[in-house]
């Protein structure tokens, strides 16, 4: 059997439409790959016979001279946030274990019809809350990139962190990741691939499950800037289910991309060099300043003066909303139910609750909870959301100057799983530099530009203005075409 | 602000999660070490702002006032929508008893 794993989705999309192989052929190899990978945990089901069928569709329409659709016969992860028909749909929590949908979100429904196959439902943090994939209820995801000289296993980042170590290991040519406050660009970084959180709305939320509504958007993560363009332009779409979708045509992303910066301001934010980043970060961010210079780029100093605060108010709002999102889990029409001898309906409620959610679930749940309960609703959420009116501002007077902004995606790079549970807190601030364009619900995107000395992936961070995918797109191609990113990680599992 | 174990106690009675003893009493420091990190917010002057709700302005769209406008999330489901329950009964969800 050939080997086609080193495949990504433009590849495979065009070889299966020229007929150079089948798509029996890729999903097959796709399918034995994830299979021998099993130590990695980065499925929580895998489901190699969707992908058969969705590849046998497509050999047999092209067999009938049909149109090919964008992603044809391309075989997919799918974060387990996605609600799939008749496939089992955690969130990686116990609370929704055994959970089968009698629907299918949006986001994976336009995956399909595009021509798109499933090789499983891939594990995350427990309702996408987390930064390390460590509060999953599944099991750790372990990332396939292992320090220079050291066995330990290294986190693949989070939420999306399943998505990230599938398609760096190359058992999966493309995933789908959700991103409420860097859970697409964080994992991204962590393990050297290409991810893109669109703008607020592009991608239908029905049928995915909720965590913080007002930030939740889901992308694709892939390993080159084309592969996450053509994705994208297979997910997003206006949705009237969700009553946030954008009802705005799909750009045609990939027909657009074009690494030709002239004329573009790129902004370097002043406020994004912080304490605690790493030497070789700051390194990176100032050779993806001569890239896009490279590129025909103007580089300008800007600010963002409330970036500090970001952070704080998204560990408000997110709670808040979560806290509320997850009310609907009482074990009485879905998931589980723990039901003590003798308890009434609110002991089950709380029973149900206690033995369901994980840890970090709790913890935000209660956060949430208090931050809205009456007495504390104005001090800590009403000034949290106006917190997040003037991180949204800082951007608008941004744009008077630039066009996209470039920021590192991450303070650090990975780190061994097990090495930050100490402390809530130092895990939330992995996020620091990826939460600001959540709160403002700003396309932002990751791709790879380097390895540390001991051979761990960094990323770079892009930033564009509402509805400008194509502009972070297209800064993310030229760095990419400059760095030349072609470390892939050595087997192990 | 701080909270104390009776106040973690409180919240956890509001969201429905049942807690031991030893969970309210490790969650007391971590859920204050969160409070004391976001009392930061207070510092920020925000003088006129309005709390933002939107990132992108919009109105809310109406759907059409007609029976199975979408016939995915319309009527006649009733099978469907009990399939996951984890004890349906007679066409209903089935709960403990709440009357007494």
């Amino acid at each position: 059997m050939a080997d086609f794993t080193d495949l990504g989705v433009k590849d495979i999309r065009d070889g299966v439409a020229s007929g150079e192989f089948t798509a029996r052929e890729v999903a097959e190899s796709f399918n034995a790959a994830v299979a021998d990978a099993a130590a990695l945990n980065a499925f929580i089901v895998t489901t190699p016979e969707h992908a058969l069928a969705a590849a046998d569709k497509v050999d047999a329409d092209r067999a009938a001279g049909k149109d090919l659709g964008k992603m044809a016969g391309v075989p997919i992860g799918m974060k387990d946030l996605f609600a799939t028909h008749g496939v089992q749909t955690t969130a990686a929590s116990h609370i929704l274990e055994g959970f089968k949908p009698d629907y299918e979100s949006t986001v994976s429904s336009n995956l399909w019809a595009a021509g798109a196959g499933m090789l499983g439902k891939l594990n995350l943090d427990q309702f996408a809350m987390g930064s390390s994939n460590e509060t999953s209820y599944f099991g750790n995801v372990n990332s396939p990139w292992r320090k220079e000289g050291s066995n330990a296993a290294m986190s693949p980042g989070g939420s999306s962190g399943g998505s990230s170590s599938a398609v760096a290991s190359r058992i999966a040519p493309a995933a789908t990741g959700t991103d409420t406050g860097g859970s697409i660009r964080q994992p991204a970084a962590f393990t050297g691939i290409c991810g893109i959180k669109p703008t607020y709305g592009r991608c239908s939320r029905w049928g995915v499950v909720a965590f913080a509504s007002s930030l939740d958007q889901a992308g694709p993560m892939a390993r080159s800037v084309e592969d996450c363009a053509i994705m994208l332009e297979a997910m997003a779409g206006f949705d009237p289910k969700d009553s946030t979708s954008l009802q705005m045509d799909v750009p045609a992303w990939e027909a657009g991309l074009s690494a030709d910066l002239k004329g573009k301001k790129v902004g370097i934010p002043r406020e994004y060099r912080m304490d605690g980043t790493y030497e070789a970060i700051l390194k990176s961010w100032e050779q993806g300043k001569e890239w896009l210079r490279d590129a025909g780029a103007e580089i300008v100093d800007i600010s963002l003066p409330h970036t500090k605060y970001a952070l704080p108010a998204y560990y408000i709002i997110a709670p808040a909303e979560a806290s509320s999102n997850l009310a609907r889990y009482d074990g009485v029409r879905y998931g589980l139910r723990e039901l003590p001898e003798g308890a009434g309906l609110q002991d089950m409620y709380a029973a149900t609750r206690a033995a369901g959610f994980g840890d970090e679930v709790k913890r935000r749940i209660l956060i949430g909870t208090y931050v809205l309960s009456a007495g504390f609703y104005d001090a800590y959420y009403n000034q949290a959301q106006k917190v997040r009116a003037l991180v949204a501002r800082d951007f608008e007077q941004a744009w008077a100057t630039c066009d996209v902004i470039l920021a590192p995606t991450t303070p650090t790079p990975s780190f061994p799983l097990g090495s930050l549970n100490e402390d809530p807190l130092t895990m939330y601030l992995n996020d620091v530099f990826a939460v600001p364009a959540s709160l403002a619900g700003l396309p932002a995107m990751s791709v790879p530009a380097t390895l540390t000395d001991d051979g761990l992936p960094l990323g770079l961070q892009l930033v564009g203005k509402p509805f400008d995918e194509q502009g972070v797109l297209n800064a993310g191609l030229a760095i990419q075409q400059r760095a030349n990113f072609a470390a892939k990680p050595e087997k192990w599992w | 602000m701080s909270v104390d174990k009776a106040t973690v106690a409180k919240i956890a009675s509001l969201a429905r999660i049942k807690m031991g003893d030893e969970e309210l009493e490790r969650m007391v420091p971590e859920l204050n070490g969160i409070l004391d990190w976001v009392e930061q917010l207070g510092e920020v002057d925000v003088t006129g702002i309005e709390p933002m709700t939107a990132v992108i302005p919009k109105k809310l769209r109406l759907r059409d006032d007609v029976v199975d406008a979408d016939p995915l999330m319309g009527g006649g489901k009733r099978e469907d929508v009990l399939a996951n329950a984890p004890a349906a009964e007679h066409g209903f969800f089935g709960v403990p008893k709440v009357i007494e």
